[in-house]
């Protein structure tokens, strides 16, 4: 489903030390830094695997999202997901793919979520039928009744949340993008997310990439982690691999950003 | 085909909703209204034979102007679309399968139709009341009258690529202020928003109508009064054309090569 091979991408940075006089000198001269964030990564990903993607902040997690869903173009590289290359088709390949980026909102702010969907309809012109179908499945399994009709901006943020979920798969992605889907969410509403992702990953056989840096997250639903630092690739197994009996998740994780120094 | 009109039909919608600022811009331009027209009738009365216009023509053009502003000012382009850009939201609008350029560029067409609707019949009412010469008057006929109209349309199109163009640009500078500020006053001097292009000097005024500006409000607001006729308006509607067709493939272009580097900052 998803093939990438030797994915680089890097960044110039503007730096400069603090204080008037440095801004000053940056006026006239600008010191630049390159930032590795992707040092030549490489993974394959099969049909209806959901994987966990994680790593410290700065890794790389949320870039590679941005590649594979086709909004930011490598500097080199391979990657095809589906056999399409995302930044060079981009139109045709994200009409099998559903993102979800947790801090950004693709909800029309002004009215009610009901409207952001139905232009989602129009815009991945998906049949009146299938639509139908897929948006009374969402609105039962996430609680959506009462919220749909209610403008984006006066939702909370567990709410929107779930409305951002549901219209990621209106369109019946085969491959879902989830940057950090339980970010700032109540227990309640991490549980209700977490809970719909395993069951649509399960009922619908939709390949599912999560970056998280909630490891209740990847405990709860991922069978397979990568982890990434420093723009490699540092490992690549089961949960099971990386556990040592007893301790804590986080624990767990934490030695092995330390092992790794990242 | 049937996505872009959905697109219309929702921004449309949503712009009808923002009554209090429909609300405020009509006060607002009542009042500039009044006091430009109070200002060229100064003007008028100290040497009749140097207006270039006639009063009623100058105060239907000034109404007009006001009533339409949302519709054809630069100003009003997608506040939205920059935000978008500034804050990273754009992200998702890059996972979409359409093209960009044509998205963005409906949803802001859309936005000034919905804004120019909810402004402009109060506006008209009230100004066609007034009476002359500081009212709107009447087209002088209906064929000026459907002139006009077309011009209208044209002139929209024209604006709403300008617009397109400065949201291209905002894609390379981070911040859309800079940019904006330069291309609304430009722009706003040079479709005669500030003074009608016929006060120009003779020699300035045959050039600046030949800039893309000028294919914006200059052309429809001074068919309607009468001002422009003839061939001289032929030629302008014809110009309106080629900058409409010019400035939406300059967009396109900017759109392709934007697209290619663009990076979504933020993680």
């Amino acid at each position: 489903m998803i093939e990438v091979k030797d994915l680089k991408k890097t960044f110039k940075v503007a730096r400069r030390e603090a204080g008037f006089g440095e801004a000053v000198k940056a006026l006239f001269h600008r010191e630049y830094e390159l930032i590795h964030a992707l040092d030549g990564i490489s993974f394959s990903i099969g049909d209806g695997e959901m994987v966990g993607y994680i790593g410290p902040n700065g890794a790389g997690k949320s870039s590679t999202i941005k590649i594979l869903s086709g909004i930011l173009t490598p500097d080199s590289g391979l990657c095809t997901v589906g056999g399409r290359t995302p930044w060079k088709e981009r139109r045709a390949h994200v009409k099998e793919i559903g993102v979800v980026f947790g801090q950004r909102s693709q909800l029309w702010w002004d009215v009610p979520v009901i409207d952001s969907f139905e232009l989602l309809k129009e815009i991945y012109t998906i049949p009146a039928g299938t639509y139908k179908k897929n948006l009374s499945e969402l609105t039962e399994i996430l609680d959506l009744s009462k919220i749909v009709k209610t403008p984006a901006r006066q939702l909370s943020l567990g709410q929107r949340m779930r409305c951002e979920i549901a219209a990621s798969l209106l369109h019946d992605p085969k491959v879902l993008f989830l940057d950090e889907p339980t970010i700032g969410l109540d227990a309640v509403s991490k549980l209700a997310v977490r809970d719909f992702i395993k069951r649509r990953n399960k009922d619908h056989g939709t390949t599912v990439i999560l970056t998280t840096h909630d490891m209740q997250d990847i405990e709860a639903l991922a069978s397979r982690i990568i982890l990434i630092g420093k723009g490699r690739i540092l490992l690549d197994g089961t949960l099971d691999d990386i556990r040592r009996g007893g301790e804590h998740i986080d624990e767990t994780v934490a030695e092995l950003y330390k092992k790794f120094d990242v | 085909m049937k996505k872009y009109i959905a697109f219309f039909r929702l921004r449309f919608a949503m712009g009808l909703q923002y009554r209090a600022a429909a609300l405020g811009g009509l006060v607002c331009q009542f009042f500039w209204g009044a006091m430009a027209i109070l200002a060229f009738k100064a003007f008028h009365d100290t040497d009749p034979s140097a207006f270039p216009m006639s009063l009623p023509a100058m105060s239907s053009y000034i109404w007009l102007q006001q009533a339409l502003l949302h519709l054809l000012s630069v100003m009003s382009m997608d506040g939205e679309l920059m935000d978008m850009i500034q804050s990273g939201n754009v992200a998702y609008e890059l996972c979409r399968p359409v093209g960009v350029y044509n998205m963005w560029y409906i949803k802001n067409l859309a936005s000034r139709a919905s804004g120019a609707l909810l402004r402009c019949i109060p506006a008209l009412i009230v100004a066609a009341l007034i009476p002359a010469p500081f009212g709107l008057m009447a087209p002088p006929d209906v064929i000026t009258f459907l002139w006009f109209a077309l011009s209208l349309v044209l002139a929209a199109v024209v604006v709403t690529a300008i617009g397109m163009i400065v949201a291209m640009i905002t894609f390379h500078t981070v911040s859309p202020r800079g940019v904006r500020l330069i291309a609304v006053g430009i722009a706003d001097f040079f479709s005669g928003g500030i003074v009608p292009l016929p006060f120009f000097p003779e020699a300035v005024r045959r050039v600046t109508e030949l800039l893309p500006f000028s294919a914006t409000a200059n052309v429809p607001l001074r068919i309607y009064s009468g001002d422009l006729h003839g061939g001289e308006m032929l030629f302008l509607i014809a110009l309106q054309v080629f900058w409409a067709v010019a400035l939406i493939a300059v967009g396109r272009l900017l759109e392709w090569k934007e697209l290619k580097n663009v990076v979504v900052q933020g993680g």
